[in-house]
This record gives structure tokens, C-alpha cells and sequence, in this order.
């Protein structure tokens, strides 16, 4: 089953929950996790020992050929991103402009424009145990297609048993990606007046896309009302509370992950997975 | 020759907008017959690539000279490519008529 972790604010602890969520159900069954923060991915911090295979990804982009060019301007008026523009003796490209729609090709009354690849960013694939993969993509800077760049992290990540997906913060084009085709999602939040005011925005999201999802408060230091006044008015489930504990911050601020560190907590975890399960089996 | 000047409205009295991609209206002013024509810029609420949007608009209006108080790299480079002239023209509070004095007094600096 596919599980994307969100929250809407940052900060709250997807990418904690999503690599010890992937860890410990790795222990029995074979587990693909995507770290989809493209512009800011970070899991394999988690995992520094691991090999990485890096593969570009690339987009397809206009290549007007001069030769046949009239410099009518079809392609530039047919843009509607400004990346073209028939100038008195050539065409100029704004790459950085393109969203790769090749509708430029199509508008080409003399078949001027050809398509060539760009790389926009890479998928980089690491094997951290014999059931546990993790796919990473990352985004160029300077560029701004993210969607491209997770539709690619994913398409690498196939079908494990578990694939559990990292979103990035908010509730924008990146987050709605991620989120197409995940069976549920677990909404990270925090008990604070941010956290939840995010987590009603991501669950709208959620909601609206028809994807069941169940909600893990953490860092809680016990004065959780609010979060579960939302969660019990929107029918969502509490699937974990994580305490706000010193122990957990030094594991978690090392590096490490605190279900590979112990046992009791990778069995919450597991826990966890099996709730998101018939969150998934239920609806 | 002809003229072009963003705006904020499409009258010779409406004031000046100083930004290029994002001006709502181009008045052009054609220096040999001393009228002027007005156009909604198509590009003026687009999401991105407004600059090279209207800068292949005047293209395709004939305009030979933008008047303009500042201009984006990727918009300078297509007008530029296009044989355009940037004049710079910064008075805040001036209609187009103003700057279309400006013009004609010469003495615009070329960007």
C-alpha cells in the first residue's frame, strides 16, 4: 500500500515519522521510501552508509531549428509561460520559463521545433537493507518544476509492500502530487495554534482528494485538546501521539531514528503502519 | 517611428506604470503621424514569463522604442533581440503624455 506522510505546517516531523514508519515495518516486509521534499530532501541523513545510483531527470524542451524558422511567432504567441519569443532574427528560449507542454511543436506551421532534453533535477536510489529502499529526488536550483522531479522519484520507487512517500510542507502543487495515488495519509501535526490551523488546510486537501487519513501528534507535552477537538469533529483518527522528550530530541538530533534505536518504539511504529492499513481496508 | 509606453490606463492622460511586463495598458504613439493607439496587455496577469509575453507583443505591434522606468533581464534581452531601443524614464506621477514629451525632448538615457 502506498502512504504519503504530509502536515501542511513544516517543521512538525514528517520525515521523522515517514523513516522510522519505513524502518520499522522493513523488519518483515520489503519497504520503498520517497523522500518527495524535492526542493529540500533530506531522509538520507538518516541512512549516510548507504550507496547512492543517481539517474538525471530531464525534461523535454523546444529546439528551433533556424534553418526552417520563418520567425512567424506561432510558438512564442502559443506559450502561455513567455519561454519563446520571435525575435527579428532568431528565436530566444527562457528554459527556466518552459513547463515542457510541447505545445510550441504543435503550433509550428513548418515543423521548425524539434524536442531535446534538459535535467531539471535527479532521482538517487539507495539500497539501506535487503527489504528497504529509499528514492530521493532533488530538484535543481534555480528551477521550478518539482512536480516533474517527484512523478520521476515515484515512478522509481515501483511497488514494495509498503511505499511510504515524504511530502513537503504546505498544501501546494508539490504536496497534491505526492498525495495522487496514495491509499492514506498521515497528517504530522504539532499541539500548537500553527500546527493545527496546517493541519486543517492539509486535511482539506486530503479530504478533497478522497484519500482516508489518520493523524500523529508530536511533540506533545500532554495539552493536546485542540488537535483532537479537530480530529474527533472531522472523524479522523489519532493513530499515534509522540511526547515532546528529551530522549527522543537527542536520538532524532543525532541522526539516528529512535525505532532503530529501540525496540518499543519500532513496535509503535509497526503499530502504526497497521492502523494506516485499516484506515485503508475500512474505507 | 514608433513609441511605447506602459500604463496604467489607455489614455495619452493616464498615468505611467513603471513596471513593463505588468503594465495593464501599452500606448503607442507613432512620431510621424502623432497619433496614438492603445492595447490591454495580454500578458499583464499571467502566473510567470510575463516580461518575454509582452516584450513578443510590442514585437508583433512594430514598436521600434519602449519608454519604461524599469525593465526585467529576460524581457531587455527578447526587446533587444528584437531591435528594440529600452529608453529609461522614471518620474513617478507622470501620464504618457509626459513621457511622450520626454521622448521628443530627447535626452533619455538608452538602457
Amino acid at each position: 500500500m502506498i502512504i504519503t506522510v504530509a502536515s501542511g505546517k513544516g517543521g512538525t516531523g514528517k520525515s521523522m515519522v515517514a523513516a522510522n514508519l519505513a524502518w520499522s515495518l522493513a523488519a518483515s516486509d520489503p519497504v520503498t521510501l520517497v523522500d518527495c521534499d524535492v526542493e529540500e530532501p533530506n531522509l538520507h541523513l538518516f541512512f549516510p552508509e548507504a550507496r547512492a545510483v543517481v539517474t538525471p531527470v530531464t525534461i523535454m524542451v523546444p529546439d528551433v531549428d533556424p534553418d526552417r524558422c520563418t520567425l512567424c511567432g506561432d510558438c512564442a504567441r502559443f506559450c502561455a509561460f513567455g519561454a519563446l519569443v520571435a525575435a527579428k532574427d532568431r528565436v530566444l528560449f527562457f528554459p527556466e520559463h518552459c513547463h515542457s507542454c510541447g505545445g510550441c511543436t504543435i503550433a509550428c506551421p513548418v515543423g521548425a521545433i524539434a524536442e531535446i532534453p534538459r535535467p531539471i533535477g535527479t532521482v538517487t536510489e539507495r539500497a539501506i537493507t535487503t527489504s528497504f529502499r529509499l528514492v530521493t529526488g532533488t530538484l535543481n536550483e534555480g528551477e521550478v518544476l518539482a512536480v516533474k522531479v517527484i512523478q520521476k522519484a515515484k515512478d522509481a520507487a515501483g511497488s514494495a509492500a509498503w511505499v511510504i512517500l515524504d511530502a513537503s510542507p504546505g498544501t501546494s502543487c508539490p504536496v497534491v502530487e505526492t498525495l495522487q495515488g496514495s491509499d492514506v495519509c498521515i497528517l504530522v501535526t504539532e499541539s500548537t495554534p500553527f500546527g493545527l490551523h496546517d493541519l486543517a488546510l492539509a486535511y482539506d486537501v486530503t479530504s478533497q482528494m478522497g484519500i482516508p487519513s489518520g493523524v500523529v501528534i508530536n511533540r506533545s507535552d500532554g495539552k493536546d485538546e485542540a488537535a483532537l477537538r479537530f480530529c474527533k469533529e472531522k472523524k479522523i483518527p489519532v493513530l499515534a501521539v509522540i511526547p515532546f522528550e528529551r530522549k527522543i530530541a537527542e536520538i532524532q538530533g543525532s541522526g539516528d531514528l529512535i525505532s532503530r534505536r529501540d525496540p518499543v518504539w519500532k513496535e509503535r511504529f509497526r503499530a502504526i503502519g497497521g492502523a494506516c492499513r485499516a484506515l485503508w481496508e475500512g474505507a | 517611428m514608433r513609441i511605447c509606453i506602459p500604463s496604467k490606463g489607455p489614455e495619452p492622460g493616464d498615468l505611467v506604470d513603471e513596471r513593463f511586463g505588468r503594465a495593464p495598458y501599452y500606448v503607442i504613439f507613432d512620431a510621424e503621424s502623432g497619433t496614438t493607439e492603445s492595447y490591454k496587455n495580454p500578458a499583464a496577469e499571467g502566473m510567470g514569463g510575463v516580461g518575454p509575453r509582452a516584450a513578443q507583443f510590442l514585437l508583433d505591434k512594430n514598436v521600434q522604442v519602449l519608454v519604461t522606468a524599469r525593465i526585467g533581464g529576460n524581457a531587455l534581452g527578447a526587446l533587444k533581440a528584437g531591435g528594440i531601443t529600452i529608453l529609461l524614464y522614471d518620474q513617478a506621477g507622470s501620464t504618457v503624455r509626459d513621457a511622450i514629451a520626454a521622448y521628443k525632448s530627447g535626452g533619455l538615457k538608452e538602457q
